[in-house]
């Protein structure tokens, strides 16, 4: 075997690792050539890290496979080349090539869990990497050295972990065993393709933190894909924009965030909401249309037909060069009319709808408390008696919501939201305590036994927009179904009337009524979901989750239709969500959940600022935010989510906290604090001292130039 | 479906169109599977022999000419005997021929009525588990625990051979395994959004079973219906050889290899010619079954 500069005799660190000229990629199906990916450029230095964002579909994925030459049978490369540090990737051999993956370019893929094999033993699947690579090592060198590796990245008790399989670490442990394994090999490059997208933000924020700490140590060059612009912005030194297969803007991530010149790259950062503003100050602008599919893109420039400043003539003429931005090195935008759009102007947005005056209490929920049965049939139970135990997904939950409001349950996977939609919903009944909606008992009232006007009265919007519709129905017969069962319409043709009156409410063509849910993207399903879940002119909807699947601009235009709708219907909106800066968006009311617990409760502005509960305070820190102009306190919580089987004694985040204040955390149940009339906080520490929290996210201090 | 309600409403015109469309794009799917078009095309094959028996077959399935007359014989009544003639000189091709109506009419109504059977049971299971769950189950169990050929054996015994029974007796020994697949694959559904999007706008039981969970189990049940009726296919010739069938003289291929066993060395074709039969039509099935998996899968 030859070492690695054999590989590489004429490259120099001073060299690019990565280089990307015009390269092209195509995947040839039975409909024939589909053009991904087109004239794609990229250099990456060493030690430099390039993030490359765009929504699903724009190719990225595509390009990281293509530099790893791994395009499956229907794909390949008809123009350009990628050259590796020098060396031409279409020339290498494939023995040369198989040396150069895993061991020189190492991928991290989204999902831990689909990347580690569960039937071997991490310790194993690490050893693997050197033992592979390396002929020399011997299996008590690779030992040793994956032991030192998993301390690297920060996981305790390495020996331990090295013996343990997938399943029995949590997601965030898996991910970073998973980077481990990346790194074993000392790449050059790195590429990472949604590493966090899977995992709480909380537990994204010390990846994300590991990610920056080994590039600075092992000088890396990263290519970070991903859709989030803040995870961008705090990971990255460049950033290419992409559009359907092409980058439409390219340079060091000051220049793309402070002064973009495409429009689409505008678009992008208005759809994406901050938890620095609220909506009055900046209101959400979704991009109109829709991403072209690669076969029917438009002539010209590809974003054109969703653009503010088309020009006829001229953006449709192709072809559409990268062009350099003149006062700004290395900045680069695929828009010919990049130096005539005036951008600082303001944006024209739609009025903001006003708050709403407050109606009455709708919804009560007191001290609810929901535990399932989990029978334990070990011999060790039985010798104990503790056969049954209980899993305590919701506990001593209060709070109001009034007519009109938008209360956001906020919290991270596990924490009991799910549970309380479903008790709510009538799907679970409670284990005690009390639900008042509208003045009725619903704690003990499962959907069967409620009447038709008050399952109307209380309906939902689901997560997963694959998964709400049903695939065997066309969309007419889905909405026609419940406007049958909720409204007096029982002629035919007023039912109809009511499914196209309902199509319009969600802005989706009335022919739709017709299609079935495979044909519509995944917006599209979810405005449907939308338009199921207002038919019978509920009182209440529950929203769990609704556009966390979706695009940015695509989540953008769900968000603002979704609230349009319900400040007309006055209907009260519970927004489940662990995104941070929707929530600070829309919500009129925050409850923060951990553990089944209520930890935090107020007005958005009373949450989003101190005093804070120490969750709070840690999730607002962990957020992605994708503005320059804003500093913020990073507070990475250390350890795992406990059990819900075995939920810790006293204040439920006690083994999590950096704020913990001693003995009492861990045997007593904090008290509720008032801050204000209505903001109430689950913690032992004074409030006196909560006040004098520094706020997590502040305007950054100018310095002087 | 009842619930297409807007959309039959404007368009009927439409409607039936694409349902034409939809079989013919079904078939126009196949075609790109080989191994599927053949099945296809034996299926095929021995639907049109069936349907057009009479015109087919030469003589009648029950005239006796010439006892073990070999293939090719001309009678003294002037009829060429194609495939030879059995012990009591029926025309084998004419019996074979005929004997295709008996098996296409009850090997589907008996593959339907294991399937109605399985499919009810299969959902009631998956959706609702529990109790329900455990106690289907161990029913289903215990009838898998009983060896098949007794089982059949047992039903025929207490009722009698007849059209009605070889039904009944194939239905109670596949709906179990029928059920089993169901409820695997309900079990996979019902923890869908559109379930709890149809629970929460109070829709029924039935609704949900029928009208919810069971068109999307459609994709693997249509393949293994296909696989099963090749299954019921030889359960039939398998009763019919152990004189569990219809009543004889109804031709039926199971019991013509049945009642040619013995003269099997020196007049084979009496047995060979309906055992091809039998097989020919499994395997076009079977074939069937694999095209459709195929293309399935490719999507």
């Amino acid at each position: 075997m030859r070492s690695r500069s054999d590989l590489f005799p004429d490259w120099s660190p001073d060299q690019p690792v990565l280089e990307c000229e015009g390269v092209c990629v195509s995947y040839f199906t039975r409909a024939g050539e589909i053009p991904a990916v087109l004239d794609f450029d990229l250099k990456v230095m060493q030690g430099e890290a390039v993030g490359l964002v765009g929504e699903s579909g724009c190719g990225k994925s595509t390009v990281a496979m293509a530099i790893m030459r791994y395009l499956g049978r229907n794909g390949g490369i008809p123009r350009g080349r990628v050259l590796y540090k020098g060396r031409d990737m279409a020339e290498l051999t494939p023995e040369e090539l198989r040396q150069l993956r895993g061991s020189e370019i190492a991928m991290i893929y989204q999902e831990p869990m689909a990347s580690l094999n569960p039937s071997l033993t991490l310790g194993r699947q690490l050893m693997e990497v050197p033992l592979n690579h390396e002929k020399s090592v011997t299996e008590k060198e690779a030992y040793e050295r994956s032991v030192q590796m998993l301390a690297d990245v920060k996981l305790p008790d390495p020996e331990r972990v090295m013996s343990a399989y997938p399943h029995q670490i949590s997601g965030g442990q898996q991910q970073r065993v998973v980077i481990a394994m990346a790194l074993l090999s000392q790449p050059s490059l790195l590429l990472l393709d949604e590493p966090t997208t899977a995992l709480d933000v909380t537990v994204e924020a010390g990846i994300v933190d590991l990610i920056g700490e080994i590039a600075a140590r092992f000088n890396t060059s990263m290519i970070y894909i991903s859709h989030n612009l803040g995870l961008i912005l705090e990971t990255c030194d460049r950033i290419s924009v992409m559009y359907s297969g092409v980058v439409v803007e390219e340079g060091s991530v000051e220049q793309v965030f402070d002064r973009m010149r495409h429009p689409y790259t505008r678009g992008l950062f208005d759809c994406i909401p901050l938890p620095g503003a609220d909506k009055q100050a900046r209101p959400l602008i979704p991009i109109g249309g829709q991403l072209p599919l690669p076969h029917q893109r438009p002539r010209g420039c590809y974003f054109g037909p969703r653009c503010d400043f088309f020009q006829a003539g001229r953006c449709d003429v192709p072809p559409i060069p990268m062009e350099p931005v003149t006062d700004q090195p290395g900045h680069r935008s695929r828009c010919i009319r990049w130096d005539e759009i005036d951008w600082d102007a303001p944006r024209q947005a739609a009025a903001v709808a006003e708050t709403l005056d407050e109606g009455d209490v709708i919804l009560r929920i007191d001290g609810l408390r929901k535990y399932y049965e989990v029978r334990d049939n070990s011999l060790a139970a039985l010798v104990s008696g503790k056969r049954v135990r209980h899993v305590k997904a919701n506990e001593r939950i209060s709070f109001d919501a009034r007519e009109g409001q938008t209360v956001a349950i906020v919290g991270e996977s596990g924490c009991g939201k799910s549970t309380f939609a479903k008790i709510l919903m009538g799907l679970e009944t409670a284990s005690d305590g009390g639900v008042a909606f509208q003045g009725e008992d619903f704690a003990d009232k499962p959907v069967q036994k409620r009447s038709a006007d008050e399952v109307a009265s209380m309906q939902m919007v689901f997560q997963n927009p694959f998964d709400t519709l049903n695939p065997s129905h066309t969309i007419g017969s889905q909405l026609g179904r419940v406007v049958r069962k909720f409204g007096d319409y029982k002629d035919r043709r007023e039912v109809r009337q009511r499914v196209l009156e309902l199509l319009d409410l969600v802005k989706l063509p009335r022919e739709f009524a017709r299609r079935r849910p495979r044909q519509l993207s995944g917006g599209q399903k979810q405005r449907v979901g939308i338009a199921r879940a207002f038919a019978g002119n509920p009182k209440m909807v529950v929203a769990d989750e609704p556009v966390s699947a979706l695009d940015v601009s695509v989540a953008a235009a769900v968000t603002r239709l979704l609230t349009d709708i319900q400040r007309n219907h006055r209907t009260t909106l519970l927004f489940i969500s662990h995104d941070l800066s929707l929530v600070r968006y829309l919500a009129d009311r925050v409850v923060v959940m951990y553990l089944g617990h209520i930890v935090e409760q107020g007005t958005t502005d009373e949450v989003f600022s101190p005093p804070y509960h120490p969750y709070t305070e840690a999730l607002l820190s962990a957020v992605p935010i994708a503005d320059t102009s804003v500093e913020k306190k990073r507070i990475i919580l250390e350890g795992q989510l406990p059990s819900v089987l075995d939920p810790p004694k006293g204040c439920p985040f006690h083994t999590r906290c950096h704020r913990k204040i001693g003995q009492v955390c861990e045997t007593e149940v904090p008290p509720v604090i008032e801050d204000a009339a209505g903001h109430l906080i689950a913690c032992h520490i004074p409030l006196g001292e909560l006040r004098e929290i520094a706020p997590v996210i502040a305007e950054k201090q100018v310095a002087a130039e | 479906m009842v619930q297409d309600v807007g959309a039959k409403a404007v368009t009927p015109p439409e409607r039936r169109r694409s349902l034409l469309r939809t079989l013919f794009g079904g078939i126009g799917l196949l075609r790109e599977s080989t191994i599927g078009m053949v099945g296809f095309g034996l299926i095929l094959f021995w639907v049109l022999v069936a349907l057009f028996a009479p015109l087919i077959a030469p003589v009648s399935p029950t005239a006796t000419l010439q006892p073990f007359a070999p293939p090719g014989t001309v009678t003294a009544s002037g009829e060429t005997l194609w495939l030879g003639a059995d012990q009591l000189g029926r025309d084998v091709l004419s019996r074979v021929i005929y004997g295709s109506r008996t098996v296409l009419f009850y090997a589907p109504v008996a593959t339907f009525c294991a399937y109605f059977i399985g499919c009810i049971f299969g959902l009631l299971a998956g959706y609702l588990g529990g109790w329900v769950d455990d106690l289907l189950n161990r029913i289903a169990d215990i009838i898998l625990a009983f060896p098949v050929l007794v089982l059949y054996v047992v039903i025929i015994v207490l009722i009698g051979p007849s059209g009605l029974n070889i039904i009944l007796a194939v239905t109670f020994a596949s709906a179990p395994g029928i059920m089993r697949i169901v409820r695997g694959l309900t079990l996979d559904l019902r923890n869908r959004d559109y379930i709890a999007a149809a629970q929460t706008s109070g829709a029924s039981l039935p609704w949900i079973l029928f009208a919810e969970l069971l068109p999307n189990a459609r994709g693997p049940l249509i393949v293994d219906a296909c696989l099963r009726m090749g299954y019921v296919i030889i359960t039939i010739g398998v009763l019919g050889f152990l004189g569990l069938g219809l009543p004889p003289p109804t031709p039926d291929w199971g019991s013509m290899v049945a009642e040619s066993r013995a003269m099997i060395t020196f007049a084979p074709w009496m047995a060979v010619v309906p055992a091809i039969a039998i097989s020919s039509l499994v395997l076009g099935f079977n074939l069937l079954a694999d095209g459709l998996r195929e293309i399935s899968l490719r999507d």
